[in-house]
């Protein structure tokens, strides 16, 4: 093979399928949060670095005394702009901003989160389907953050919801998929993506959401939180990369006793 | 008049529409959400609805959440 001849077979067949989350579909399975950052250039080269394609926001009032704001460092050309219900502890509240973030973002693409309290940050479920059922029924694309539990991502799933998200560990922990047992049992039954949303801490917790079968991670504050977020949002990008071809490849069995790599010695 | 504007009382023109109103207030339209007495007013109909005096504004912006 001439080397054109090999690149090109070579490309094609580490090729990988886009991620469709309703009608968009998207080349990077990374999804970053813009929280958090010590300034917006911070931000763009972060966002730059992971080479994501997706970005959350959040909805808040205007502040009259700044003199700049997010979007005038986000290019809704490049990115796809997820408005998140942060925030929020009913149902109620949720689709308000919901409602709220279509207006701006143009979208009806939306990630729901509806959470218990402020201290634990963990997802009512309740008031978290009651919130899917209103917006799935107004024509919403809802991707929804979840517990890992198996038997509400099914229902959630059942319910309309677009994409299930659930915690590895609670938001902001950094604690990595703490069950993967859990997240192994929702990717099993699910007929919808499955992306491993909050408790990312570092780059290997990407790399084993993607081993083990997840279609994407979404992270802020383990990029955001990071020493160097530039840097560990390159990071997260190889680990994406190298979960994903690795879940692709098929990994070999764990085995008791050694194989050898090489024939016996026959000299 | 007075209006309530994300939680604060600010005295405005009369007759004065949503458009005008972020144009004072040096916001482009496109970046912002307007709900007046917890109604959304579509962007669209910035430049036609009229603020009344008591109403209460909530403009609302993107800012960096996870």
């Amino acid at each position: 093979m001439s080397k054109t001849d090999l690149q090109n077979k070579f490309d094609q067949y580490i090729k990988d399928e886009p991620l469709k989350v309703g009608d968009i579909t998207l080349n990077s399975r990374l999804i970053v949060g813009t929280g958090k950052y010590k300034s917006f250039e911070e931000t763009e080269l972060a966002l730059e670095a992971s080479e994501t394609e997706m970005v959350t926001v959040a909805l808040r009032r205007v502040d009259f005394d700044a003199d700049d704001h997010l979007l005038n460092h986000i290019d809704p050309k490049k990115y796809v702009i997820l408005p998140n219900t942060a925030g929020c502890f009913n149902a109620e509240d949720a689709v308000r901003v919901c409602r709220l973030g279509r207006e701006i973002s143009n979208l009806s693409l939306v990630k729901l989160e509806v959470l218990a309290d402020p201290e634990t940050l963990l997802p009512n479920p309740v008031e978290t389907l009651k919130a899917l059922k209103i917006l799935v029924n107004e024509g919403f694309t809802v991707m929804t953050y979840t517990s890992d539990d198996p038997v509400m991502a099914k229902i959630l799933e059942e319910e309309g919801s677009t994409c299930v998200m659930p915690a590895g560990a609670p938001i902001g922990s950094g604690q990595g998929i703490l069950n993967p047992n859990n997240i192994r049992i929702i990717l099993e039954r699910a007929k919808v993506p499955i992306i491993v949303d909050a408790g990312v801490g570092t780059a290997s917790d990407v790399c084993k959401a993607f081993e083990i079968g997840c279609e994407a991670v979404l992270l802020n504050t383990g990029i955001a939180g990071a020493k160097d977020p530039v840097r560990m949002a390159v990071a997260m990008k190889c680990a994406a990369i190298a979960g994903r071809q690795a879940y692709l490849a098929g990994r070999i069995q764990r085995k008791l006793y050694a194989n050898a790599s090489s024939p016996p010695m026959d000299f | 008049m007075n209006i309530t504007l994300n939680g604060k009382t600010k005295k405005i023109g009369d007759k004065i529409t949503i458009f005008q109103l972020l144009r004072e207030l040096d916001l482009h339209p496109q970046q912002v959400a307007v709900e007046v007495n917890r109604e959304i007013v579509k962007r669209d109909k910035f430049e036609e609805h009229q603020l009344s005096d008591g109403d209460e504004l909530e403009i609302l912006r993107f800012v960096g959440g996870g």
